[in-house]
């Protein structure tokens, strides 16, 4: 079963992370990831730049709306996300709990419904 | 890696020993200069200055007959010049809040660097020369109005001397966040008038669990990858070294006994904890691997215990790491002494891994199928989810002639495993059972 580890978290002022801050979660991010890899779930992983750098697009009024901006303006940003296959719930929620980030923000546990595979949509169960 | 990790092992051991007196002598002092009022930034702050001073003046002046007593003298007077300013100029409440804001950016607060060359200094302390107050500090840190996730970093602080960086380290969080918190809870100590004080002895056996479970926490943390990690490894020495102080300070205390022997017991059987890159566990350990210096500390410390005739959890605890390391020396685990003392445990502390480490001990007693029903009979949703129960279940299980079933457990089991080193082994039980399978 694929689950996404969704990944929230504050938007840090870049003047409140000092370097040592910065390193000391990349070191925690390698070992997490490392460790998913390890045990052979990991099927991706990716952390985005902070919503300072989104854009939002819609069409749904009609005409194209490009905003400059993050599509929903919430304290806790989503910030990255896990791909995992694991074979239920309560295996994603053990590694959801070690992740680095929930230790300073929330991760959503979402399981696939369905994934674009060799040309077509497909059952990701 | 299992020779290197062990040699790792011993050196943070070591270490750790070797910074013994420095951080005995820290503590003393800090104790004395923030029972006066309460104020630990600002008695960290004096005891760093004092330090920084006699880096400054002792090169030139040799160090003074008394090196504890000069350093507190400093520190007393710079804390008078404060006392004295301060109540010169009207109070800026900005002020404090500024302060806060200094401290929580930088790695290890404002004094991080004179910090360690400081504790090196200390070296030359007899930390016998100055009064011990330190029994105070540690109930302070673990009092009731403190917030428990803060317990134990205070301690590793304030009575050990580590700065914010390292503890943030060890704990896994960002820096400005561990000294947030450690920054609300000195004010909170300060602002709430938290008394300096040893509890009345109608009270110790209320106040001191918050004490032990505080140091215990430093053993036994929960880090979000568990597979060796340094910090892990240098804080167990920590804890060994906090439980000791407490059982030294507290001698008639069986559960500061009972703790301080639970970590000697546990932390002489590290060594033996890994072979390769894979999990060794507890009854499959070469004890020639332990250390028998550690096994003979907590053994003291438990004798001592028993001596009191007050039994509790960690004295409990504590006994079974005994009976396991008895192995050393009889060469077999008395299963039975140990189901008993999993019963025991489970009548004062039912959490989940006490539940299913006495079937564990059920089933090497009564047999598998006996185990087997201890473990179906925990009523907790959580054990579900809860990894031990599910690779007790699986060995229980490959006992058994239901080898089907036994896979089916270790694979769930593997899935619930994030720690690498334990999967393997879990892993390579699994496949035995499998290969057996097939010979059949």
């Amino acid at each position: 079963m694929r689950y996404a580890l969704l990944i929230h978290y504050p938007q840090p002022a870049p003047s409140t992370l000092t370097e040592g801050d910065i390193e000391e979660g990349k070191a925690a991010f390698h070992a997490y990831a490392k460790a998913l890899d390890d045990a052979g779930v990991l099927l991706s992983a990716e952390v985005l730049q902070t919503i300072a750098s989104a854009t939002s697009v819609s069409v749904k009024q009609g005409k194209l709306q490009v905003q400059d901006g993050p599509f929903a303006d919430t304290k806790e940003a989503f910030a990255g996300i896990f791909m995992l296959d694991v074979p239920d719930l309560d295996a994603a929620l053990a590694w959801a709990e070690k992740c680095p980030a929930a230790r300073w923000g929330t991760v959503e546990i979402r399981p696939s419904a369905v994934r674009f595979i060799d040309g077509a949509w497909t059952s990701a169960t | 890696m299992a020779g290197a990790e062990s040699a790792h092992l011993l050196t943070g051991y070591a270490a750790a020993r070797a910074e013994e007196l420095a951080r005995a002598a820290y503590g003393r002092l800090l104790a004395i200069l923030a029972a006066r009022d309460g104020d630990i930034e600002s008695a960290e702050d004096c005891l760093a200055e004092a330090f920084a001073q006699a880096l400054r003046s002792w090169p030139e002046t040799g160090v003074p007959g008394n090196p504890a007593a000069w350093l507190l003298t400093v520190a007393r007077n710079r804390q008078r010049d404060i006392r004295r300013s301060a109540a010169h100029r009207l109070s800026d409440p900005l002020d404090d809040v500024m302060r806060g804001i200094a401290r929580g950016t930088g790695p290890g607060g404002v004094n991080g660097g004179v910090h360690a060359a400081a504790l090196s200094t200390m070296q030359e302390l007899d930390p016998d020369a100055i009064p011990d107050r330190r029994l105070a500090l540690l109930f302070v840190c673990a009092h009731p109005a403190i917030d428990p996730v803060v317990r134990t970093p205070l301690m590793l602080q304030v009575v050990l001397g580590f700065d914010t960086g390292q503890i943030a380290r060890a704990f896994v969080v960002p820096t400005a966040t561990m000294a947030q918190r450690l920054f609300r809870a000195k004010r909170r100590i300060h602002d709430a008038r938290i008394p300096f004080v040893v509890p009345e002895r109608g009270q110790m056996a209320e106040r001191i669990t918050p004490v032990l479970e505080a140091i215990y926490g430093a053993y036994a943390i929960d880090f979000p990858l568990v597979a060796g990690t340094e910090p892990r490894d240098s804080l167990a020495a920590e804890s060994h070294y906090l439980a000791a102080t407490l059982a030294d300070l507290l001698p008639d205390e069986p559960e500061a006994l009972g703790l301080a022997a639970l970590i000697s017991l546990s932390l002489a059987r590290r060594p033996a904890r890994g072979k390769g890159d894979e999990l060794v566990p507890l009854d499959e350990q070469d004890p020639s691997l332990w250390d028998a210096e550690l096994i003979a500390l907590g053994e003291r410390y438990l004798h001592r215990a028993h001596t009191l005739e007050r039994v509790g959890r960690f004295q409990i605890e504590a006994a079974i790491q005994s009976v396991h390391c008895a192995r050393a020396t009889s060469g077999v685990t008395d299963w039975r002494a140990l189901r008993t003392l999993h019963a025991a445990l489970l009548s004062i502390a039912p959490t989940l891994g006490a539940r299913v480490a006495y079937a564990a001990a059920v089933g090497r007693v009564e047999g598998a199928g006996a185990g087997l029903e201890a473990l179906d009979a925990i009523e907790d949703e959580a054990a579900q989810r809860f990894q031990p129960a599910w690779a007790a279940r699986a060995h229980l299980l490959a006992e058994t002639s239901r080898a089907g079933e036994a896979v089916a457990a270790y694979e769930h089991a593997i899935s619930l495993t994030t720690d690498n080193r334990a999967r393997r082994y879990l892993q390579r039980r699994c496949a035995r059972l499998l290969g057996g399978g097939r010979r059949l």
